[in-house]
């Protein structure tokens, strides 16, 4: 346990092994991890909790922090070395529940730099709990907090008031540090200078121009590698595979797919194993590396939580505060880490927005990637108009969500963490562990996705389906019917549904229409899951039907001004 | 005696009250803004936008609303 942003979960996966998404700034942990280690031969269980200031929750990740303490059978509190008084607070409310504990006194190489000196003998003899100084990315200290871990006692402290307690606090951080002068470093120089409105608001946007620069260009150079590689090796192994197969028939159709011109066409065959694998190898992942790289450095440097300060007056229209803005910036990734980090706003009703919002206007690396590749075919003033729309979208849809629901919003109440340099160690970490993530739970989805719609056209259900919708697609969108399969699978992965406009020989204008409303329209099953655990069937019910009438709002307005346009 | 919204930036004080209910107390106490405590204004946003001030060693946005609650002695 311990103050947000002390280290927690790089202490956890040191002590278990297991990996956890760790980050410089406060209310990355937002739900329990679980992992064992081994403590006097025994196989322990170890719990990983969000961060919390006091043991009276205020926001729902805290809750889950306190909840769990209680099922706890020792402690092992975290305190942040260069913050000790504020960290000691919650040590102290920690004690006072008679459970046995030690703490980690992390961040032990940063008090060097930062001209602080604890003494921690002293430290020890005021607790009455072992306290063992660590260096959680580098590993300094873990060993000796496991050897000491059985040491772990219930601590005595004075006071039982809040004011008391804050005394007492005060006493023994009097008596065990020592404070020196010290000069700015040229990081806190630049921390500053990021967050003052005249340099900061440059500074940001510069970043975020740059930060979407890089990625795209990271992104592009590998989908070029991608599409070499499988045109160089998978393509010959699966003309062979067609030949074997006779060159048409249903195996062969839902395998290979259909042949466009005698040839594999990896955005239109749609077999599972060409289209199928060409969309999340080839299309999507180099998106998803090239995001998640910029995302983990810009996580570890700290820069997340300057850039919430900044936009804070703007979310503030949309009823959220600045810290919101984080978790759209996850959701750009995929919409499931985005929607769980809404646990971090304290309010039922900016949960709710900001889950909505996510779930509506922020499309996912993958959608992204594939938007990038098939409308920016194109022309780049289309990939952006589908951007601008959801930007819009999101924009308007805030502002009425906000004067629409009852409540008011809560303030910014958030500490900004100094810039860091990341440890390589652990950056890389998270980062191939985001990308494997990817890999793990996309690549199946998209195999089935692409099996469905084979079965579902075998059969002659879409044809069907798309008679049915008809009005409604053809008229309102200005979509042929056939869209309506792209539609259906989007239920399970908007990637491959942007991937089935490719052989419909779409319009610029309704693919940025089918882009948008694809975005919009539902969730995909992973974050439909989502959002049904974190809002409960009653708000979720809300949310969905929000996306329905304004995807097809939008959808039917974007095609009247294509209409004019053309 | 001033409010942390009226301050400048710039300028350090100690805070003398927080002004507001239980909740609102210890939510600000939580993160070590609390009566006795030195408190500098290093940035505003325009807007009324959140300020950011550092206490102890830690930087601290607090939203407009709940800095106009902070009040401080500014030396």
């Amino acid at each position: 346990m311990g103050n947000p942003n002390v280290g927690k979960s790089v202490i956890f996966s040191r002590l278990t092994g297991v990996n956890v998404v760790a980050s410089n700034y406060p209310g990355t942990t937002v739900e329990f991890a679980r992992g064992y280690m081994t403590f006097k031969g025994e196989r322990t269980e170890v719990i990983d909790v969000p961060g919390t200031y006091t043991l009276e929750p205020t926001s729902k990740a805290e809750e889950v922090a306190c909840e769990m303490m209680k099922k706890g059978d020792l402690v092992i509190d975290i305190v942040d070395a260069t913050n000790l008084e504020r960290n000691l607070r919650l040590t102290m409310d920690i004690i006072d529940k008679k459970m046995p504990t030690i703490v980690a006194l992390n961040m032990w190489d940063e008090t060097k730099h930062m001209g602080i000196g604890i003494d921690v003998k002293k430290l020890e003899e005021l607790l009455c709990v072992p306290i063992v100084t660590t260096v959680a990315p580098t590993g300094e200290g873990i060993k000796e907090l496991v050897l000491r871990l059985e040491e772990a006692k219930v601590g005595g402290i004075k006071g039982r008031t809040e004011h008391e307690r804050w005394d007492e606090v005060g006493r023994i951080v009097g008596q065990c540090q020592t404070l020196s002068h010290r000069h700015h470093t040229f990081l806190e120089r630049f921390g500053d200078a990021s967050i003052k409105p005249l340099t900061g608001i440059p500074i940001g946007i510069v970043a975020i121009y740059l930060i979407f620069k890089v990625i795209r260009f990271i992104g592009e150079l590998l989908v070029g590698v991608g599409e070499g590689l499988f045109d160089s090796i998978w393509t010959p192994v699966m003309m062979r595979l067609s030949e074997l197969l006779g060159g048409s028939g249903f195996i062969h159709d839902i395998l290979v797919g259909k042949l466009i011109a005698g040839e594999v066409d990896y955005g239109q065959s749609f077999g599972i194993l060409s289209t199928g694998l060409f969309v999340p190898l080839a299309a999507v992942l180099p998106y998803i590396i090239s995001f998640y790289l910029i995302l983990s450095i810009l996580e570890d440097v700290g820069f997340l939580p300057r850039f919430a300060v900044l936009v804070d007056t703007i979310m503030h229209r949309v009823g959220l505060h600045g810290f919101a803005a984080i978790t759209m910036f996850l959701g750009l990734g995929c919409n499931i880490p985005g929607v769980l980090a809404t646990r971090i706003l304290e309010t039922r009703r900016e949960r709710f927005i900001a889950a909505t919002l996510l779930a509506i206007c922020v499309p996912c690396m993958a959608l992204t990637a594939m938007v990038i590749g098939l409308v920016g075919e194109k022309g780049g003033q289309y990939v952006a108009a589908v951007f601008i729309t959801l930007f819009i979208v999101w924009t308007i849809l805030g502002l009425l969500l906000n004067r629409i629901m009852s409540g008011e919003s809560m303030e910014l109440y958030v500490e900004i963490p100094p810039y860091r340099i990341p440890y390589f160690g652990t950056l890389m970490k998270k980062f191939g562990m985001r990308v494997r993530q990817f890999i793990a739970t996309a690549v199946p989805l998209v195999l089935l996705g692409v099996l469905i719609v084979n079965i579902l056209y075998s059969l002659g259900i879409i044809e069907f389906l798309g008679k049915i919708v008809a009005p409604l697609i053809t008229s309102i969108l200005g979509l042929p019917q056939e869209a309506i399969s792209a539609l259906i699978i989007g239920l399970l992965r908007k990637d491959v549904a942007v991937g089935m406009l490719d052989p419909l020989n779409l319009t610029a204008g309704q693919l940025v229409v089918a882009s948008v409303v694809l975005a919009m329209y539902f969730p995909c099953v992973g974050t439909f899951a989502i959002l049904f655990k974190e809002l409960g069937i009653k708000d979720m019910s809300k949310s969905v039907l929000i996306m329905l009438i304004s995807a097809f709002s939008v959808g039917g307005i974007l095609n009247v001004i294509f209409g004019v346009l053309a | 005696m001033v409010d942390l919204a009226y301050m400048k930036n710039g300028q350090s004080g100690i805070v003398v009250r927080l002004q507001g209910g239980y909740g609102f107390i210890r939510h600000v106490q939580a993160m070590g803004i609390m009566e006795g405590k030195r408190v500098t204004k290093l940035v505003s946003q325009p807007l009324r936008g959140p300020i950011l001030v550092s206490v102890d060693n830690l930087q601290i946005a607090i939203g407009y609303g709940m800095a106009k609650r902070i009040f401080l002695d500014v030396d």
